[in-house]
């Protein structure tokens, strides 16, 4: 392996935290994406264009804007900063957290879109089928509904676990760039840009960060596929 | 007597400028709900089905109040245990046909299941699907499927609404024989929807006529069928009476099979049923020629002998008139210059003709009473 390929102990750290601050960002929002998506896609109610307008805040506002909206709220005084410490025990000032907050909101948009189109292009009268054959709501949403939207589903994964590696200005506006906890892939990048003899550890992150994006949307149109073959049964 | 219909309904429901306002009761066997498009025919499936929850209205089936707005009881589909066939099949695209067929089985109380795979596939005759995907099946065979998928859930009845509609000719002919086993072996109540006159002839016991939201009449196919004011429903073309025969022989030497009914003896083309099969014979009022004396050298092979029971209004050229054939009454058409010159009048003799090739495979259906099942339902549509 040539010389310039051995990665320090800091850049192995940041490569696992991105990893980690991702994943965590992509699971925990999926199932408020899922629910967010059915709301718009099927329920007529007050409010809804404003909530749909709230969802796609991250998506317009500068990053910059949302990381401090994060601060505010989710900051050490923030209220519901206050409150998650108090409740669950969960700190997300200046911790992986954060970061992992920062990155699901960022990418939230991007995943409800994704999984909005795929149920408004379910057939519900498939879905009504299913009700007469003595399926509840719920049985109909887990049976029919849920595998027919799969390849929404992982779309909308994908693009918000891509979002989440690439997540640069909310998280440092929120959790700052603390190697170990908050220094991410992009910020670990950024700092070494910003040090005399930098470049070579910027290479090398960069390249890792082009290798996993890349895995991640082969993986994710692999799947898809399979899951459009299992869905129309070609 | 204590005597309770198996289906009773008595709905009201708005849907936009539509009003559905229906009451009447179905009884074992297969009801057809009958009219033209726009009727409301699939309104009141989907309220017996629970697809709607009407605004007003009471719904039994076999004794269960499924819906009462009354005392507000309202039972949600997935708890009816009714059976549904729609139009398109509506089979679930990324499940096998297998899985389709026991999707609804899956929600049964194993003490409910009536039904069991084998014999439902043997029965729809569709052993070799099992394994394929529905975007593989023809459209003849996707609907085969959605009867068995209904059935495995063992429902209670069974709703079709024009389960043939988007089928051609010849799948509807590979459909009708196993919709027929359904109402004759598995007895199983079914409400039909539909608006061809030929299905409902050869699949119904009751008849009921729908039009504009209401029921315009309901009753025995036999009943309702002759009666000439509810032709403009049917539409004209087709509008005709019903029989109930008997195969009395077979004329191996022309093709032909004798039947034996009340108005007399019919010369149809060959049938392939036992004789003693009863089975119910459609004749379009187009296909009726009336005179006043036995005709002589004609090609028609039935004549038979009558009275004229009633003439229709006296308006345009064409009137409708019915004859009485020994009990049992056809409507025939015919122009109004006909009525004045041959000065046909109620309870005067006269003879209608049939011609037997008017008498084809569409216009013959198996009677829903008990009888031998023929082993080659095929031969039976020729």
């Amino acid at each position: 392996m040539p010389q310039w390929l051995h990665f320090s102990p800091e850049e192995l750290t940041a490569i696992q935290l991105s990893l980690k601050v991702s994943i965590w960002a992509v699971v925990v929002s999926l199932p408020f994406g899922l629910a967010a998506a059915m709301l718009l896609a099927r329920r007529e109610f007050w409010g809804k264009s404003l909530l749909n307008g709230i969802i796609h805040l991250p998506l317009v506002l500068p990053p910059v804007v949302t990381g401090f909206i994060l601060l505010i709220l989710f900051g050490r005084h923030g209220p519901l900063g206050i409150f998650f410490a108090d409740v669950f025990h969960l700190v997300f000032a200046f911790r992986w957290t954060g970061a992992a907050l920062a990155c699901g909101l960022m990418g939230f948009p991007l995943m409800v879109r994704a999984i909005r189109l795929s149920i408004e292009a379910v057939d519900r009268r498939v879905e009504i089928a299913a009700g007469t054959l003595g399926a509840n709501p719920a049985w109909v949403f887990v049976t029919v509904t849920l595998p027919l939207i799969v390849p929404g589903v992982l779309a909308g994964m994908v693009l918000s676990f891509a979002r989440a590696l690439g997540e640069f200005g909310a998280t440092v506006t929120f959790v700052s760039s603390i190697p170990g906890q908050t220094e991410t892939l992009p910020l670990a990048i950024y700092t070494f840009t910003q040090v005399p003899g930098g470049e070579a550890g910027a290479l090398r992150l960069t390249l890792v960060s082009v290798i996993i994006s890349l895995a991640a949307v082969l993986v994710s149109e692999l799947l898809a596929r399979k899951a459009v073959h299992h869905a129309h049964g070609a | 007597m204590g005597h309770s219909a198996m289906l009773e309904v008595d709905v009201g429901h708005r849907l936009g400028n539509f009003n559905l306002d229906v009451h009447f009761s179905g009884d074992e066997g297969l009801t057809a709900l009958f009219g033209r498009s726009g009727a409301g025919k699939t309104s009141v499936v989907n309220v017996i089905g629970g697809l709607i929850r009407p605004e007003r209205g009471r719904i039994v089936v076999n004794g269960r109040v499924l819906c009462d707005t009354r005392r507000r009881v309202f039972v949600p589909m997935h708890k009816r245990r009714i059976g549904y066939v729609f139009q398109e099949g509506r089979l679930f695209p990324h499940l096998t046909v297998r899985q389709n067929l026991l999707y609804g089985r899956w929600f049964t109380p194993a003490a409910q299941r009536h039904e069991r795979l084998d014999d439902v596939v043997d029965l729809l005759g569709i052993g070799h699907l099992l394994g394929r995907r529905p975007a593989l099946l023809s459209g003849g065979e996707k609907q085969r499927v959605a009867i068995g998928r209904a059935l495995l859930a063992s429902p209670q009845l069974l709703l079709m609404d024009e389960p043939l509609a988007s089928l051609d000719e010849a799948r509807k002919d590979e459909i009708l024989p196993y919709i027929e086993r359904l109402r004759d072996e598995i007895r199983l109540p079914i409400v039909y929807v539909s608006h061809a006159i030929a299905e409902v002839t050869r699949l119904a016991s009751t008849l009921v006529v729908l039009s504009g939201g209401r029921v315009a009449a309901a009753g025995p196919l036999t009943d309702i069928m002759g009666r000439p004011d509810l032709f403009p429903l049917a539409g004209r073309y087709e509008a005709g009476s019903v029989l109930e025969a008997k195969v009395a022989e077979h004329d191996a030497a022309f093709d032909l099979t004798v039947l034996n009914c009340a108005a007399g003896r019919l010369r149809v083309p060959r049938v392939d049923l036992a004789t003693g099969s009863e089975i119910r014979l459609r004749i379009r009022a187009r296909d009726i020629i009336v005179a006043v004396q036995r005709p002589q050298g004609l090609s028609a092979l039935n004549v038979l002998p009558g009275r004229l029971a009633e003439i229709g209004p006296l308006e345009g050229p064409i009137v409708e008139v019915r004859i009485d054939l020994n009990g049992q009454f056809v409507t025939a058409r015919i122009t109004r210059k006909t009525v004045h010159d041959l000065q046909l009048a109620p309870g005067r003799e006269v003879f209608a003709v049939i011609k037997t090739i008017a008498l084809d495979h569409r216009s013959l259906g198996l009677s829903d009473r008990p009888h031998d099942v023929p082993q080659h339902t095929d031969d039976e549509r020729r």
